[in-house]
């Protein structure tokens, strides 16, 4: 399995590499990424020491272009793809058919991953798009569970990836419109999840409130951790409950340490740890935890144990500190 | 300018889906897109039930199209969409990937769920055979008209201008969460709520609606002020999506503003009091839950 690690930017690519990452992923600024962040991602220059770092280390690097372009953004897009075929890019992380036709028929030598925005959840949807566009590989949204993973992969053309570690997407990637909803911008439309620029803290009587483009996501009590107000991790009431709770999901983060055994077993081809959001020093903690639990778990798959250390620094990086199989496990769903 | 009815996102009682589709025939739509989107487990009609009813409406003079799940998990649910795209007589609406890949080289419509956001994936979807595409929800009245004025030949635009709006899919089920029991012991428990949940914050707003995997706005998203600037585009045909309550009313003031018997006004002035609130942002270029009446000028 291939370890497949988050580069937000030149240091933490490096630090990927440095720690055993097999290949990183990473973007190109502006509205065409699934993670549009001030500060974030590469420009050409930056690329270009990236690759050469990464490639002179033995490892490859992946470009994610996975927003939906709009008609005014569609240039840039395919201007990234070229930039990504000229500089000698090992893949390109797409979610739009007409990005996908664009870069199939003008860079017939690049490769293609289906991004997890792409929403393809079946084999039929798989073997579509590599029929299609000839896409290779493909990263799985987080709904499926192990057993459905399994059956995936038995019957699909290409390579599928899952996310190993990393913040929990409850929702269908490419499905979910909860951020454009409340401020506007979202992942498909403008590469961003309740953009910074919605959120305001505001203390009252009750506690610290946190709000998105206004709307109350949740209230904090002193001394409460408070994670970023995203919808889908807010406390709500539902219809006649007698209280407010997490309605749709905690804030947690998905870990697959305990079951990398299992994804190796049922053919999983790589593993990818989730956040070019995140700092250099989170990703090279996360990275080396990662490397050194496939590598065990390549060495003997039977005997694999979960070390402790393992456990406790990626629990120590888990939003609230708790961690979760996420959809993999069938009763989370 | 054509009216179209999408399909119920709700769990009805089966007598109610009949009566309601009983309503429908003799209401002034001219598509009707049928079946179950959102949940699999929901089978108070069986795929031939569906066909009756599909037939039901042809013979009332409906175009019938037959819609596909927006979310494929369990290799039954892939079965059943073969039966679906395999039903011989009436046009399939893919609402994935997976619908994409049994209906290449067929006619079908590109559903909303199918992420179509600029003129070079109209052209793949052209390609592949869909004869109609459906706007996204996020997008707005600018991208609409500069992807419908870029749309390849034989491919009609259809927009979704009443309804609330489908904004997420899980594999979690947030109705029987809020039931706090697992989504394989459901219960059913959408049956007791025909318009969805209401998702409300702790200062009491409501946000949105939980409707079994999907979650949807809180209020429907409305257009009828805009009928006149969407027929003035060209747009093919326009959207209703089905509510519990009222759809009678709803279908009959977007016919008459369409035919030109109601201004936009009057239109809007027919169903204010059926609803709550309405959102229209999107269409606007804003955060989708705001309605322009609240919108500074």
């Amino acid at each position: 399995m291939e370890l497949v690690c988050p580069a937000g930017g030149l240091p933490a690519l490096r630090t990927a590499v440095d720690h055993g990452a097999d290949a990183v992923y990473l973007s190109l600024r502006g509205e065409v990424n699934a993670r549009n962040f001030p500060g974030l991602n590469f420009d050409r220059k930056t690329l270009v020491k990236g690759i050469q770092y990464a490639h002179s280390h033995g490892a490859r690097v992946y470009m994610a272009l996975n927003t939906y372009p709009q008609p005014d953004l569609f240039d840039q897009a395919t201007a990234a793809i070229d930039v990504a075929a000229a500089e000698g890019i090992d893949a390109v992380i797409l979610a739009d058919m007409g990005v996908m036709r664009y870069a199939a028929q003008t860079h017939p030598e690049l490769k293609l991953h289906l991004s997890v925005q792409g929403s393809a959840t079946t084999a039929d949807a798989l073997n579509f798009y590599h029929e299609r566009f000839g896409v290779r590989r493909a990263v799985l949204p987080r709904v499926l569970s192990l057993a459905q993973v399994e059956q995936v992969i038995k019957r699909s053309k290409i390579d599928i990836e899952v996310f190993g570690f990393g913040s929990l997407c409850v929702m269908v990637e490419g499905r979910c419109m909860l951020s454009s909803y409340a401020t506007g911008d979202a992942p498909n439309t403008h590469g961003a999840c309740s953009p910074a620029h919605a959120v305001r803290w505001i203390e009252t009587d009750k506690g610290r409130e946190a709000r998105l483009n206004g709307v109350l996501i949740d209230t904090f009590k002193p001394g409460e951790s408070a994670g970023y107000p995203v919808i889908c991790k807010g406390r709500y009431q539902v219809g006649d409950a007698p209280e407010h709770f997490y309605a749709i999901e905690e804030p947690t983060s998905l870990s697959t340490l305990d079951i990398l055994p299992d994804l190796y077993r049922i053919g999983v081809r790589a593993i990818k740890l989730e956040g070019r959001q995140r700092s250099p020093a989170y990703v090279a903690e996360a990275t080396r935890v990662m490397r050194a639990a496939i590598d065990a778990c390549h060495e003997n798959p039977e005997g694999f144990r979960v070390k402790p250390d393992w456990a406790q620094a990626l629990a120590g990086m888990s939003e609230g500190r708790t961690q979760t199989l996420g959809a993999l496990h069938r009763a989370w769903q | 300018m054509k009216l179209s009815l999408g399909p119920i996102q709700y769990y009805w009682p089966r007598q109610k889906v009949m009566d309601f589709y009983a309503m429908v025939a003799k209401a002034p739509v001219d598509l009707v897109y049928l079946g179950e989107n959102v949940c699999s487990k929901r089978r108070e009609l069986r795929a031939a039930d569906w066909l009756d009813v599909a037939h039901r409406l042809a013979d009332a003079g409906k175009t019938v199209i037959l819609s596909s799940l927006a979310l494929l998990e369990a290799e039954s649910e892939r079965l059943a969409l073969e039966r679906l795209v395999g039903n011989g007589h009436f046009m399939v609406e893919a609402n994935d990937a997976t619908a994409l890949g049994l209906l290449v080289g067929q006619n079908f419509v590109a559903g909303p769920h199918i992420n179509t956001y600029n003129a070079a994936t109209l052209a793949e979807l052209r390609a592949m055979g869909a004869i109609r595409w459906v706007l996204p929800v996020e997008l707005s009245s600018s991208v609409l008209q500069q992807m419908h004025d870029a749309r390849p030949e034989g491919l009609e635009t259809e927009v979704i201008v009443f309804g609330k709006l489908p904004l997420a899919f899980s594999a979690r089920c947030f109705t029987a969460r809020a039931h706090n029991v697992p989504k394989d012991a459901c219960g059913l428990a959408c049956l007791d709520d025909p318009g969805g949940k209401y998702l409300n914050t702790q200062d009491s707003g409501e946000l949105l609606t939980v409707n079994g995997i999907q979650l949807q706005s809180a209020e429907p998203s409305n257009l009828v002020e805009v009928l006149p600037d969407i027929a003035a585009m060209g747009v093919d045909v326009v959207r209703l999506l089905p509510e519990p309550e009222h759809m009678a009313e709803v279908i009959e003031a977007f016919r008459d503003c369409i035919d030109g018997h109601l201004s936009p006004q009057q239109a809007l002035a027919r169903i204010e009091g059926l609803f709550p609130r309405f959102s229209d942002g999107y269409w606007h270029g804003a955060a989708g839950m705001s309605w322009h009446q609240q919108m500074p000028v």
